[in-house]
């Protein structure tokens, strides 16, 4: 987990995050999530696994959905990188937020960020996803509650909101 | 915050979303690992590496001695063993003498920073002189076997051995008696969310606060007293969002008496997060099950006896070890009319982590054996699954055998339902090669009627807080752990109060607040809790409606309170604003707080023999289920198609939420059913990751269509029963009956993995084989 010991080597790591470009001094051997959720504090990034398992820690990188658990922090100068927290925007909820809340996506709420991020990555690749677009760009997101049905739901909502 | 008009009812038709879901689905909830722990020390646990043995060294001074390292504790810094079930207590935080399993906590640290506690950790020196070690049931129960706990012969934590009704009578009746014997694997709840526990000492002030992923603070609460040996008014618990638990939270944890411990020694703050393999260790599941059952039956689809006997193989310790095997055979009853049931049970210790409660809780590998069985037979006599059951219904209002009430009874329509939905009687035997349907029906208990600690307190209590500002906050320790509990207390308080819902706050799990509660656990919340919530509601409503009559001047009985506005009889003139009515029920007394509760009654606790609490409750939910698969031959893989499911939860007070729950049990008994499994190579766990237990993708979850059937139970809130647990136990049985179906073969194993699937096919093959050169050769 957190490995922000004084002996690692840091350095300054630029990138852009939720539309915002930053600096911050990183070791080396950071991952992605480490960086969001230690440094940066945005703890709406979840890790449920021991790396790459179950999709909790979903985020996107230049609109590419990637689990932060499994990228080092440094690999991503210069790049986009958007959160959970970078959906929703002067108090309105993004689509998939709303219908996540909506549909009832989320019941436990923990695997709900990176599913939504996991399935805001499909709809801006492919805005009118099929059944099967669905199941296959989010098969990498463990959900333990709902059953995934009204996931799908959730998400071929979002795609016929008018966004 | 808008004010709302509707009334209560009419808007719950459709269901609410989760009143705390905006925060989840903007990433704001903060689980027990996103609370503030930058001054915190990280916690971590050294863990046995023998699967069972006498510990001859633990050597801990270079750990202690190792710089930013604030405290290392050992099984010598807790003399408490702890435990679930106050007659089953047996676990210490951190094994002192001997260890049971492999993964066992034996030391743990509090250092600076998780490389240091790393290093803490690699420092421990650890010596066990080991002893034979035991991983089945079988092995467990030899003669010769070493004991667990010495005062357990046998390895035998319990045994149950219950006889209701004639059953030589019964089975002499029978024209048709059949036996089997099913296995079912160990599965695990896998929550998403990893266990975390955050803990702060004050020593100046001697109190504790404790943050942890809890189901029940309450007992967490009594177990930290117990084992930290502190007044319990000292300590706090709160519990922060979970991220499920389906029964893995109920009982206390080790790492939660172990981070306590250790911030009280360190003097200051600790924070513990567990790897997702720590998580499979520290899982308390559903056992690996052998289930022996034997059935009569009658030619018109009657059950004349009926006989069981189940093995669990539950773990080193007891956890809650003794309900799980008295549910097993408690709930053979309560489903269908059977004359005479008997049922042994064997709870047996093994050197494997302790299971404990899970969905379904003791219930689900017994229904499965059952469900399987009641198909076979009734193929074999020639009737169809559904005339089979229907042979079989109960009569409500009544009592089983081992007297358990049966208030309402939403069965024959949920059979009905499903029937319909999935044009059963237009497709069965038309059905491609391959292709399979099946069926099943089972039932749960809507909360257990007797608590496991016997206090006299009313089993549910709920507080409401009305102020100037016209909000309503309702205080509650039922913890919300994605079930939607919270959403469900404001939906109760809102109806009876005739009030929006906006208007209703829900402050749940904090023991320095809000008022204990008996937890997230069989199932409870709805039926009690939202019993003690209406009950508290309308002691309110009588409030507001004496404060309206003396303002209008009328007596409170011609008082009318609709859609939050108050007036005198229908049509009455003169209307008051609900904000003038609190407005006056203020005056002279301030902020108004009222109580409500809810207890069971003793008539429905159960019956008088040895166990018999448990499966007591005070109404079942009821589910029939519809399952088609398609099978390749060519390679054993099970697909689930479709899954139809009606369930009798009496009212769905949210049909929203009550989906969810429904499509959530009924997918978690396909994990169950098709996938997942735990495995052990010598105690080592060789599935303790979410790519090797594996739980279904989305990829290969089917729709699940849920139809809700409301038989309006008498004691439940509005007549609801729960709905969260009732559908899981079916799916497995109408899975199994699917395959039978499709292909012919009848699985006697859980899970129906595709190298299960392949080895009974090439048997088959084989057989055929066999039969035809036999053939030839007479």
């Amino acid at each position: 987990m957190a490995q922000g010991q004084a002996d690692s080597r840091k350095r300054i790591l630029r990138l852009k995050l939720n539309g915002r470009w930053r600096e911050d001094a990183v070791a080396d051997n950071f991952l992605l999530v480490e960086y969001l959720r230690d440094v940066v504090r945005l703890s709406g990034t979840k890790t449920g696994c021991d790396g790459g398992e179950c999709g909790a820690c979903t985020v996107l990188v230049d609109d590419r959905a990637i689990p932060s658990c499994i990228v080092l922090a440094i690999r991503c100068e210069g790049r986009s990188i958007e959160t959970i927290e970078g959906l929703a925007s002067q108090g309105r909820l993004d689509r998939l937020q709303r219908a996540f809340h909506d549909k009832l996506g989320t019941q436990c709420g923990f695997c709900t960020p990176g599913m939504i991020m996991a399935a805001e990555a499909l709809l801006r690749r492919n805005p009118q996803p099929s059944d099967s677009d669905i199941r296959t760009a989010l098969s990498g997101n463990l959900c333990r509650c709902t059953g995934y049905v009204k996931i799908i739901e959730s998400v071929q909502a979002a795609a016929e909101m008018a966004s | 915050m808008t004010p709302a008009t509707s009334a209560g009812i009419e808007r719950s038709r459709r269901g609410v979303p989760l009143i705390d879901g905006v925060e989840k689905v903007t990433g704001r909830a903060a689980y027990t690992a996103d609370l503030d722990h930058a001054d915190a020390l990280v916690g971590r646990i050294f863990r046995s590496p023998v699967s069972h043995g006498e510990i001859v060294r633990l050597d801990v001074a270079n750990a202690r001695a190792l710089d930013g390292v604030f405290a290392v504790l050992t099984g010598e810094d807790c003399p408490h063993t702890y435990g679930v079930l106050p007659v089953a207590m047996n676990e210490y935080p951190l094994a002192r003498d001997r260890v049971r399993y492999r993964g066992e906590p034996v030391a743990a640290v509090a250092a600076i920073d998780a490389a240091t506690a790393q290093r803490a950790l690699d420092l421990i020196e650890f010596e066990a002189r080991e002893l034979p070690a035991y991983y089945s049931s079988a092995a467990a129960r030899a003669a010769d076997a070493v004991l667990l706990h010495d005062n357990k012969p046998g390895n035998l934590e319990r045994e149950v051995h219950h006889t209701f009704g004639d059953l030589t009578a019964g089975f002499a009746r029978a024209d048709l008696v059949r036996e089997h014997r099913i296995s079912c694997a160990e599965v695990n709840h896998a929550q998403i969310e990893p266990h975390a526990a955050l803990a702060e000492y004050q020593p100046l002030t001697q109190r504790l606060t404790m943050q942890s992923v809890t189901q029940v603070a309450y007992y967490l609460h009594l177990m930290l007293a117990h084992c930290l040996d502190m007044d319990a008014s000292r300590i706090r618990v709160i519990k922060p969002f979970v991220g499920g638990g389906f029964g893995s939270r109920v009982e206390v944890l080790n790492f939660e008496i172990i981070t306590a411990l250790l911030a009280r020694a360190a003097a200051g703050k600790v924070m513990m997060q567990l790897t997702r393999e720590e998580n499979f260790l520290t899982h308390r599941a559903r056992p690996q099950t052998d289930v022996r059952l034997k059935l009569g039956m009658g030619r018109d689809g009657r059950i004349t006896a009926c006989e069981c006997e189940v093995t669990q193989r539950g773990g080193a310790y007891a956890g809650y070890g003794i309900v799980t095997i008295l549910y097993a055979g408690a709930l053979l009853q309560g489903l269908y009319d059977i004359p005479a049931i008997k049922y042994d049970g064997f709870r047996v210790y093994a050197n494997l982590p302790p299971c404990g409660a899970m969905r379904g809780h003791g219930a689900v590998d017994t229904r499965h054996a059952f469900e399987c069985l009641l198909d076979r037979m009734a193929r074999e006599l020639g009737l169809d699954p559904f005339a089979v059951r229907r042979a079989n219904l109960l009569h409500a209002p009544t009592r089983t055998m081992n007297d358990l009430m049966v208030n309402s009874y939403g069965l024959p329509e949920c059979l009905d339902t499903v029937e319909r939905a999935s044009s059963w009687r237009e497709r069965i035997g038309k059905l491609p090669p391959g292709k399979g349907l099946g069926m099943a029906c089972s039932h749960y208990v809507s909360g257990a009627a007797k608590p496991i600690h016997w206090t006299g307190e009313p089993h549910a209590v709920v507080n409401l807080k009305l102020d100037f500002d016209g909000g309503i906050t309702a205080f509650t320790s039922a913890a919300d752990i994605g079930q939607g509990s919270s959403t469900m207390v404001a939906i109760a308080v809102a109806e009876t109060l005739d009030v929006g819902i906006d208007r209703v706050r829900v402050v749940a799990g904090d023991s320095a607040i809000a008022p204990k509660d008996n937890g997230a656990y069989s199932s409870r919340i709805t039926f009690m809790v939202g019993n003690a919530a209406i009950d508290a509601a309308k002691n309110l409503r009588k409030i507001l409606i004496e404060a309206a009559a003396r303002k209008l001047e009328a007596t409170p009985e011609d008082i009318e309170c609709v859609g939050e506005q108050f007036r005198v009889g229908s049509g009455g003139q003169a209307v008051l604003a609900f904000a003038d009515v609190v407005q006056a029920a203020l005056v002279d007394v301030g902020a108004i707080t009222v109580k409500g509760t809810f207890t069971c009654p003793s008539d429905a606790q159960g019956g008088r023999h040895r166990g018999g609490a448990v499966g007591s409750t005070m109404g079942f939910s009821y589910a029939a289920q519809v399952v088609e698969v398609s099978v390749d031959e060519a390679t054993g893989a099970v697909t689930v198609d479709k899954v139809w499911t009606a369930l009798d939860c009496g009212h769905a007070i949210n049909p929203l939420a009550v989906e969810g729950q429904i499509q959530g049990s009924v997918w978690m008994g396909m994990g169950q059913a098709l996938s997942e499994e735990t495995r052990y190579l010598e105690g080592l766990p060789a599935h303790a990751s979410l790519l090797e237990y594996r739980v279904p993708t989305i990829a290969e979850s089917p729709p699940i269509e849920v139809h809700i059937v409301e038989s309006h139970d008498p004691h439940g809130p509005f007549g609801a029963k729960e709905a969260s647990e009732g559908a899981l136990a079916g799916f497995a049985p109408a899975l199994v009956n699917a395959v039978a179906n499709a292909i012919g073969i009848d699985l006697d194993e859980l899970p129906v993995t595709p190298d299960r699937v392949m080895a009974a096919l090439v048997e088959r093959r084989r057989r055929a084989r066999l039969g035809s050169l036999r053939k030839v050769a007479s």
